[in-house]
C-alpha cells in the first residue's frame, strides 16, 4: 500500500506554513508573496519533489489564503485549525494566535472551539505592527525583541498603528534609547492582544501560536499582562498546518 | 424599463451621482439574489420591485401626492403607522441601507456615528433617494443620540415632528408614550387635513394587522428542514414591505407563504436538509443591505430568522382589535409597540427572552449577534445577549460591521469558523 500523506496548508498574510505527516513528518514555510495562487503552486512543487503527491495526499488549506489552494481536499478556518493543532496535546486550553493581519483568541473545551475573538479591521496588535515598528526602527522583528529584553518600556498609548508610529517617531527624535522604544512596542502589542483575550475565557494552559510564539520574550510581555503563564504552542508557528493536517487526518476517516 | 429621469429631475435629484447608484444595483442583486437556486417563483413580484426600486413605488407616491395624500417618512418601528394610514396618509420607511450615501452624511455627520444614520441622513442632503424626496414629512424618533442629533439636520431640510420615546417600561412610561401618540395623531390630522375617527383607525389597524400576519406565515414556514426560502429572499421580502402598499404587501407575502407552504408538504428546500441555521440578532439591515445574510449563506448555513427591527419585530405581535373607542385603540397601540425590545430600553430583558424564544422556536443551532458599527447601545448589550444565550447552551457569535464591503473576508473567516464550531 502506498504512503498515505496528511497535509495542512496555513496560507497567512505574510507566510505560509506547510506541514506534511507521513511515513515521517516534513515542514516548512515560505512566504506568502503577493499571490496565493503562485504560492499554492509552488508549494506543490516542493511537495512533488519530496515525492509527495496529491493523489496519494489528504489535503486541508487553512489561512486567510485557504481558497486559493485549488488542490485541497477541503478549506477550514485557521480558528478551527489552531484549536485542532493544540488540542492534540492540550483538549483544554486558551489558544492566542498572532498573526500578520489578524489576532485572535481562541478558548477550546474538551479539544472543540468553544468561544473565539478576532481582531476588527485594524492591525493594532497583530503582526503587522510589529513589522510596522521594527521598520521604523531600523531592525529585524527578533532584533526588535532582543533589544526591548535589555529595555524599559516607553509609554505608547496610541490605539492606531499610524498614530503610534507617529508617536515613536516622536520618542526617536527625543533620543530616548532603543532599547527602551523596543520594549514599548512590545508592551503596547501585549496590552492590545490582552484587551481582545479577554473578551473570551482565559483559562487552562495559555498557548501562544503563530509568527511570534518562538519568541520567549513576548510570551512574558503577554502573561504580565494577562497575569498569567503564557507558553508557546508546541508547534509554535505551524500550528495552524499541523491542526490542518490533524483535520486531514479526520477528515479522511 | 420606464426612463425615469423626467420623474427623478422633477424630485430636485442629483441625476449624475443617482445614476452611478443605479449602475452598480443591479450587479450586486443579481450576484446576491439571482444567483441562488431553486427560489419560490413568489419571490418574482420582489425581484421586479428592485429592479426598478427609484422608480415603480415612487411613481405610485407622486400619483397619490396629486390626488392630495400625504407621505410620511419614517425611520423607527415605534412610529405607528396605524394613524398615518387612518388619516389616509402613506407611510413609507426611509432608513438608508447603502454605503454610497454614506459619504454625504459624513459631510455634516461625526464619523463615529452608526452607517444607518450616516447614510439617511446622506440620501436626504446628497439629493440621490426619490423616497427622502417624496415624502412630505418625516417623522424622528428619539431612540438614540445619533437620531436626535440628526433630526435637528433633516428638520432644516424638510417638516419633521419627532415623537419622544420612553426610555423604560414602567407604566408611566406607557401612558407617556400614549400621549406621544396622541399628539402624533393630531400633528398627522392637521397635516393631512383628514380626522383620524374611531371607525378609521379601526380599519388601519385591521389592515395592519392582516400585513403582520402575512408576513408572519412566510417566517413560519422558516421553522421547517429543509427549509423552503432563503434568509435573503425572506430579508428582501420585509425590506420591501417598509415602503410597499400594507394591502398589495399582504397578498404578496399570503401568496408566497402558500408556495412556501406546498414546498414543505412536498420536502422541498433551497439548502440541503440539515443545513446548520442562523439566527440573527441586533441592529437593523435596512435595504440593500445584505451583506451579513449574504455571507452567511455562502458560508455553508441559512439564515432562520431575524430578531431585529427588519425580521420579527415588524411582523409579530398583532394590535388588539377588539377596541372601538379611541381611548381603548390607543393604549392597543402603545401596548403593541411597547411589545418591542429595542436596546434603547433599559432594561431590555424582553429582547434576550424574545432571542431564546425565538432561537428555540426556528431549531437554530447558533445565533449571529451583529451590530452596526458606533451603535453604542446594542454594542453595550452584546455581553448581556452572549452571557445569557451561553447559559442557554446556544452557541453565538458577536460581530460589528458597517455598510462597507471591505471587511466581508475577515467576516467570512468568522462566520465559517462559528459554522465549523457548531459541528
Amino acid at each position: 500500500m502506498k504512503q498515505i500523506w496528511y497535509i495542512g496548508i496555513d496560507m497567512g498574510s505574510t507566510a505560509a506554513k506547510i506541514v506534511a505527516v507521513g511515513d515521517h513528518e516534513l515542514r516548512f514555510v515560505m512566504p506568502t508573496g503577493w499571490s496565493c495562487l503562485d504560492t499554492a503552486g509552488q508549494i506543490l512543487k516542493k511537495l512533488k519533489n519530496q515525492g509527495i503527491l496529491p493523489e496519494n495526499s489528504r489535503i486541508v488549506s487553512t489561512g486567510y489564503g485557504r481558497q486559493a489552494v485549488s488542490y485541497a481536499d477541503k478549506a477550514v478556518t485557521e480558528i478551527t485549525c489552531h484549536a485542532a493543532g493544540c488540542a492534540q496535546q492540550y483538549p483544554d486550553c486558551t489558544i492566542i494566535d498572532v498573526g500578520g493581519q489578524d489576532t485572535k483568541a481562541i478558548h477550546v473545551c474538551s479539544a472543540v472551539v468553544d468561544d473565539f475573538i478576532m481582531n476588527d479591521k485594524c492591525s493594532a496588535g497583530t503582526g503587522k505592527f510589529i513589522e510596522i515598528m521594527a521598520n521604523r526602527l531600523g531592525c529585524t522583528i527578533d532584533t526588535l525583541f532582543s533589544l526591548a529584553a535589555k529595555g524599559r518600556p516607553v509609554n505608547i498609548s496610541s490605539l492606531c498603528t499610524v498614530f503610534a508610529e507617529s508617536e515613536i517617531i516622536g520618542h526617536i527624535s527625543k533620543g530616548k534609547a532603543r532599547e527602551n522604544i523596543a520594549a514599548g512596542i512590545v508592551r503596547s502589542v501585549a496590552i492590545k492582544v490582552t484587551q481582545l483575550a479577554q473578551q473570551v475565557p482565559v483559562t487552562g494552559p495559555v498557548l501562544l501560536t503563530g509568527g511570534l510564539s518562538h519568541l520567549p520574550y513576548f510570551a512574558a510581555a503577554l502573561g504580565k499582562e494577562l497575569q498569567c503563564v503564557v507558553r508557546s504552542a508546541p508547534q509554535g508557528r505551524y500550528a495552524g498546518a499541523y491542526g490542518a493536517a490533524v483535520l486531514a487526518k479526520k477528515v479522511s476517516q | 424599463m420606464t426612463d425615469r429621469h423626467e420623474m427623478w429631475k422633477e424630485l430636485g435629484m442629483d441625476l449624475e451621482a443617482h445614476d452611478t447608484l443605479c449602475a452598480v444595483l443591479p450587479t450586486a442583486f443579481g450576484d446576491i439574489f439571482l444567483s441562488q437556486e431553486n427560489r419560490p417563483e413568489g419571490m418574482a413580484f420582489y425581484d421586479m420591485v428592485v429592479s426598478d426600486i427609484h422608480g415603480i413605488r415612487p411613481a405610485e407616491l407622486i400619483e397619490e401626492q396629486k390626488r392630495g395624500r400625504k407621505i410620511f417618512g419614517t425611520f423607527c418601528l415605534y412610529v405607528p403607522d396605524e394613524i398615518i394610514v387612518a388619516a389616509d396618509g402613506i407611510v413609507t420607511g426611509l432608513c438608508g441601507g447603502s454605503q454610497f450615501w454614506v459619504p454625504d452624511g459624513e459631510k455634516v455627520l461625526p464619523k463615529n456615528v452608526c452607517p444607518l444614520i450616516k447614510a439617511s441622513v446622506g440620501a436626504r442632503l446628497g439629493r440621490t433617494c426619490p423616497f427622502f424626496r417624496i415624502a412630505d414629512m418625516y417623522v424622528g424618533e428619539t431612540t438614540c443620540d445619533g437620531k436626535k442629533k440628526a433630526w435637528e439636520i433633516l428638520g432644516e431640510d424638510v417638516p419633521l415632528h419627532i415623537m419622544d420615546m420612553p426610555q423604560m417600561k414602567r407604566v408611566k412610561d406607557i401612558e407617556k408614550w400614549i400621549g406621544e401618540i396622541k399628539e402624533f395623531k393630531q400633528v398627522v390630522e392637521t397635516f393631512t387635513g383628514h380626522e383620524v375617527t374611531a371607525e378609521n383607525l379601526h380599519a388601519a389597524i385591521v389592515l395592519l394587522n392582516k400585513r403582520r400576519k402575512a408576513m408572519a406565515r412566510v417566517y413560519a414556514c422558516r421553522k421547517a428542514d429543509p427549509i423552503p426560502i432563503s434568509g435573503k429572499d425572506v430579508l428582501l421580502m420585509t425590506q420591501i414591505a417598509f415602503f410597499d402598499d400594507p394591502q398589495r404587501c399582504a397578498d404578496q407575502a399570503n401568496a408566497l407563504a402558500e408556495e412556501l407552504e406546498r414546498r414543505i408538504d412536498a420536502g422541498i428546500g433551497v439548502f440541503p436538509k440539515g443545513t446548520k441555521r442562523i439566527l440573527l440578532t441586533g441592529t437593523p439591515m435596512a435595504i440593500p443591505n445584505w451583506k451579513m445574510h449574504h455571507i452567511i449563506e455562502t458560508s455553508g448555513a441559512a439564515v432562520v430568522c431575524e430578531e431585529c427591527c427588519t425580521g420579527t419585530r415588524y411582523v409579530e405581535h398583532l394590535v388588539d382589535e377588539r377596541p372601538m373607542m379611541m381611548e381603548g385603540q390607543l393604549q392597543a397601540l402603545a401596548d403593541r409597540y411597547m411589545k418591542n425590545n429595542c436596546a434603547c430600553f433599559t432594561p431590555n430583558k424582553g429582547r434576550i427572552d424574545d432571542i431564546i424564544r425565538l432561537a428555540e422556536a426556528y431549531h437554530a443551532d447558533g445565533v449571529i449577534d451583529v451590530n452596526l458599527k458606533f451603535c453604542t447601545l446594542y454594542d453595550t448589550e452584546k455581553r448581556d445577549v452572549k452571557r445569557a444565550l451561553k447559559a442557554a447552551g446556544i452557541p453565538v457569535l458577536s460581530l460589528e460591521t458597517d455598510y462597507d464591503d471591505t471587511d466581508a473576508e475577515q467576516l467570512r473567516t468568522r462566520v465559517e469558523a462559528f459554522i465549523e464550531m457548531l459541528g
